[in-house]
């Protein structure tokens, strides 16, 4: 741990929870009795997968979003809105277009009253600091990623705020720049360059998280709640080859592919009966072939270490989890201690030729995906084999966001199409078996 | 350059739902109300009006600036309407759910045959002077202009990216630094846009406006418009000639010193993160760019005005009151604002009706759609015809990039030259070879408009995918079905888009083309225009207030039936993903 963690705290959440109102009684929750503590001198990560509301928790910090429940203090202060004093770093860089570096790096100064001369002086600083130097009149667009995120931490710190927030900073970059960003921001924080006291981030990339952070939080999903937290040992730099440093990615890989605790169960069966209104991951038939394929060929024959595999193929822990989930939903393959393993339908499955996939697939969809399975047998019921989508994504809705109703009723019809269970007309939204032969 | 869609297509609903018909109703009652107010004035003011108008070319660049002079002051006041209430529409729930609906009606109110209502109405609040004239002037290009301004600015205040909201209120900018360093920068590529359509369409009404009659009066202010009213009555075809060129480098001025600077200018606004090669620098922004002494000016008085959008006005959002998600919406206010809207609308709705009772009569309502049937039929002829031509002449040089750059400044000129100024030479033609006016009348709706067809399917053509030309070329599709695969299916939401335009413009034309007329001879072809053409000779006010109605009720149905849900099914089919 670095030297300069100190226990004066500067933020605290305490029992916050986040949850959209639905029709009737019925609510979405998002963050559920997250409590949080965060000290000078530290990184802390957030670490979970999409949609386990560690981007709305980044949020509520910020003062952006108002908890439903629970509080935020700052400094001793409870959190009324945008702090002076936290400044954020977003995913998409959020710089103005029509604005120079120059001019998107002095809009916090300017929002704050800062005179001309005062504000150039220093812009010029944290241009410099960042390495930005000689990009002050260039616009956005005219930079490649790296540089617009650079540009986007240059204007968090020209404000000196105490905290730093950044929202998944690096995931929309590619490799090799990510690298040279997250080094650099390291290197400035260890020669405490920085002018922040703190930093909080969301990742869903766990080797960023091992590499730059003091501290790990590791999210659970539906609802969002804080499931584990570990202290990172390491002084920095550090290297990501060090099996001490690998140990603890394979140890994260584990926590997150956990079964459900019994406590976990509990709370998902306190929950309304869902029918068919589970959530699907958006993954086409064709990357489930392609993991299977991989998994049961050499050198894996039917059995990998998820952190190796995603190394492999080049995917982050983000990418190839719901992939493997999906694997599981369908009996395909297992999931266990951050290990997956392909069953001996996953293995019918690869070593049978397109039509006998379709009827395999079929028979796992219909048997396990009970929103598959509802849609044809709404459509079976009624005297002209159609069915309109509407309804699916009205009972959808009732129990996700409508974002996530919309993914999993596409999901849905694109397995439907490839398993050749129904036919889906675009314009008219209805399902039907035109085209579909009769088993 | 045209990929942005008239508002009219893309916003709003198909069906009309409750805020709709309280919106008709305001709007109805307004205009019953200005009416009102106009009627008692008509008789004093018969001897108001006397400017005398010169024929003789040397006074031509007077007028011509005048007219111009005009144009821009409508400008300046439609775009501080839109900044107004725009703004208010985005940042206020209840706001935007009457001002929405009420602004697609204004849009499809043809002002032509409104005009004399307001020349009287503004006459009456300046009386004996010749402001009134200028002001109702003014005001009808201003209502040509604000409506879908209005709308592109609101648009563009609700699609604004989240992050850079988000980005605002976490830095702390205040309201008015916020305006000017997200709302405004973030809209200006489509103010502008609409802006320029908005400019082309005017240039047509303020030719109109300059001379206006209205019963026995006869309003005339200085310009380019008196100058070719006058030139009419005296047969002059010379003079005539002579405003057409005034007007040509008018426009041409125009066009090359304020129109393309400005859409140039406006692309660094666009929100793209991908560096697109620009189309070419227009040789003033070239100028004021690459000039010394200019680059320098322009760059102090950016200073200037950029500090007046720096400047803290305001109070930054340092709670969580101005969230949306958070904001628990009051009951009762909600209940206050929805019982001021019912009385306003049944006030209104009680106007329209005592004011009908005392003026219509059933049997006129019937003339009414009848006429409008006979225009529709005309506006539906003339939209073929021109689709006919402009759509074989668009794709054949929207395939060829170096005719495209040739042939769309052209067509975007064409659109701005005000073709009201050429219907004295078609009609002087149509009474020298006597032809029927029901028929030969028609192309003059379409004169001015045709070239939003032209240019929005060279658009279309020129943006077909390089590499689905190549596929119908290998697979050698070719004639008819190459048009019914390719060609059509790839410039169908740019056609609609321009046929609407076209279309939208053609209705309020046929009021100055239905009824025209050459020294002592008038021609009258039967119809919606003609109604209201005659109505405004007559200053039977009633009657001009019943065809607005009615053509408005026919604009509307006409793009909620037709023209939304063909761009929809269009834009649908051809967008991949």
């Amino acid at each position: 741990m670095d030297q300069h963690v100190t226990t004066h705290t500067l933020l605290e959440v305490s029992h916050c929870r986040q949850a959209y109102p639905k029709e009737a009684n019925n609510e979405l929750i998002v963050l559920d009795d997250v409590n949080v503590r965060l000290f000078e001198g530290e990184i802390v990560g957030l670490l979970g997968r999409s949609g386990s509301g560690k981007s709305t928790l980044l949020r509520i910090i910020a003062g952006l979003l108002r908890p439903t429940s629970g509080d935020v203090t700052w400094q001793g202060k409870p959190v009324r809105g945008p702090v002076r004093g936290i400044a954020m770093v977003f995913q998409s860089f959020a710089l103005f277009p029509w604005l120079s570096v120059q001019e998107n790096v002095e809009i916090g100064l300017e929002a704050m009253g800062v005179s001309r001369a005062i504000r150039e002086t220093r812009a010029e600083e944290a241009i410099d600091l960042i390495g930005l130097g000689g990009y002050e009149s260039a616009y956005p667009k005219e930079l490649s990623g790296g540089m617009r995120q650079r540009v986007g931490l240059a204007r968090a710190l020209v404000t000196h705020p105490d905290l730093l927030l950044m929202d998944e900073p690096f995931s929309a970059l590619d490799v090799l720049t990510a690298e040279t960003l997250r080094t650099d921001l390291i290197d400035l924080w260890s020669e405490r360059k920085l002018p922040v006291k703190s930093i909080l981030m969301v990742t869903h990339n766990i080797e960023e998280a091992v590499l730059m952070c003091d501290r790990i939080l590791v999210f659970s999903s539906d609802p969002g709640r804080v499931a584990h937290e570990m202290t990172v040992p390491f002084a920095h730099p550090r290297n990501r080859l060090d099996p001490a440093f690998r140990q603890m990615v394979d140890d994260i890989y584990a926590v997150m592919t956990r079964r459900k605790t019994p406590a976990d169960l509990r709370a998902a069966a306190a929950k309304p009966a869902t029918g068919f209104a589970t959530p699907l991951h958006p993954i086409g038939t064709n990357l489930m072939s392609g993991l299977m394929e991989t998994l049961a060929a050499e050198p894996y024959n039917g059995r990998a270490d998820l952190p190796a595999l995603a190394a492999v193929l080049q995917y982050e822990a983000d990418e190839l989890l719901p992939l493997g989930e999906t694997l599981q939903l369908l009996h395909f393959a297992e999931l266990e201690e951050g290990d997956i393993r392909l069953t001996d339908q996953g293995r019918r499955f690869v070593h049978a030729d397109t039509d006998e996939r379709k009827k395999i697939f079929a028979e796992a969809a219909r048997t396990h995906v009970k929103l598959v399975a509802a849609i044809r047998q709404v459509i079976d019921e009624r005297w002209n084999h159609r069915a309109s989508a509407v309804r699916f994504r009205d009972e959808l809705e009732d129990h996700m966001s409508p974002e996530r109703a919309e993914e999993t009723l596409r999901t849905a019809i694109s397995w439907g199409r490839y398993a050749e269970l129904y036919a889906y007309d675009e314009e008219g939204q209805q399902f039907s078996l035109e085209d579909i032969e009769e088993e | 350059m045209t990929s942005i869609a008239p508002p009219a297509l893309v916003h709003g609903r198909r069906l009309p739902n409750a805020w709709d018909i309280a919106a008709i109703l305001l709007v109805m009652g307004v205009l019953i109300g200005v009416v009102s107010v106009a009627r008692g004035t008509l008789a004093p003011l018969a001897a108001a009006q006397a400017t005398h108008i010169h024929l003789d070319p040397a006074y031509l660049p007077g007028y011509a600036v005048r007219t111009t002079l005009r144009m821009f002051a409508a400008l300046f006041l439609s775009l501080i309407f839109t900044f107004l209430v725009a703004t208010l529409a985005a940042k206020s729930r209840r706001a935007a759910i009457i001002i929405i609906p009420m602004l697609d009606i204004l849009q499809s109110i043809p002002i032509l045959g409104f005009l004399s209502v307001t020349v009287l109405f503004f006459v009456n609040l300046f009386p004996g002077q010749q402001l009134g004239a200028e002001c109702a002037a003014i005001f009808a290009v201003f209502t040509g202009q604000a409506w879908n301004m209005t709308f592109s600015f609101y648009q563009s205040l609700t699609t604004e990216p989240s992050d850079l909201d988000e980005a605002c209120r976490s830095f702390g900018l205040s309201p008015w630094q916020r305006f000017w360093r997200l709302d405004v920068p973030f809209a200006v590529p489509g103010l502008v846009w609409n802006m320029m359509l908005s400019m082309s369409g005017g240039w047509f009404f303020v030719v109109y406006a300059e001379a206006i009659t209205v019963g026995n009066t006869t309003f005339t202010l200085p310009g380019i418009g008196s100058y070719v009213a006058v030139a009419l009555q005296r047969r002059d075809l010379l003079a005539i000639f002579e405003a057409v060129f005034t007007m040509l480098v008018v426009i041409l001025l125009y066009d090359q010193l304020l129109f393309r600077p400005l859409v140039a200018w406006s692309d660094k606004f666009r929100f793209e993160t991908v560096q697109t090669v620009s189309a070419g620098e227009p040789w003033v922004l070239k100028l004021v760019r690459r000039t010394f002494i200019l680059r320098e000016a322009a760059g102090w008085v950016g200073d200037r005005v950029a500090v007046i959008g720096r400047l803290r006005l305001g109070r930054a959002e340092r709670t969580f009151a101005s969230l949306k998600a958070g904001r628990t919406s009051s009951r009762l206010g909600d209940g206050v604002f929805y019982a001021l809207v019912i009385a306003a609308a049944g006030y209104a709705f009680w106007q329209v009706a005592t004011f009908c009772a005392a003026h219509l009569a059933w049997s006129d309502l019937l003339t009414c759609v009848i006429d409008a049937f006979f225009t529709l039929a005309r506006v539906l002829a003339a939209l073929l015809i021109s689709c006919a031509i402009w759509v074989p002449v668009g794709v054949w040089v929207g395939l060829r990039p170096k005719a495209t750059k040739l042939v769309q400044p052209v067509a975007q000129f064409l659109a701005a030259f005000p073709a009201n100024l050429l219907f004295p030479l078609v009609v002087a033609g149509i009474v020298a070879f006597r032809l029927l006016p029901n028929i030969w009348l028609t192309p003059l709706m379409i004169l001015g408009t045709q070239w939003y067809i032209l240019f929005n399917v060279v658009a279309g053509a020129s943006a077909l995918p390089g590499d689905l030309k190549e596929v119908a070329a290998s697979f050698g599709l070719r004639g008819w079905l190459r048009w019914r695969r390719l060609i059509i299916p790839g410039i169908m939401p740019y056609l609609v888009t321009g046929a609407l335009t076209a279309t939208g413009a053609a209705w309020n034309a046929s009021i100055v083309a239905e009824v025209a007329s050459w020294g002592k001879t008038t021609l009258v072809a039967k119809g919606l225009g003609a109604y209201i053409a005659q109505a405004t000779t007559a200053g039977d006010t009633s009657k001009i207030v019943l065809g607005v109605a009615v053509m408005s009720a026919f604009v509307l149905s006409f793009n909620r039936l037709v023209w939304r849900p063909l761009y929809a099914y269009a834009s649908r089919r051809t967008n991949l993903g």
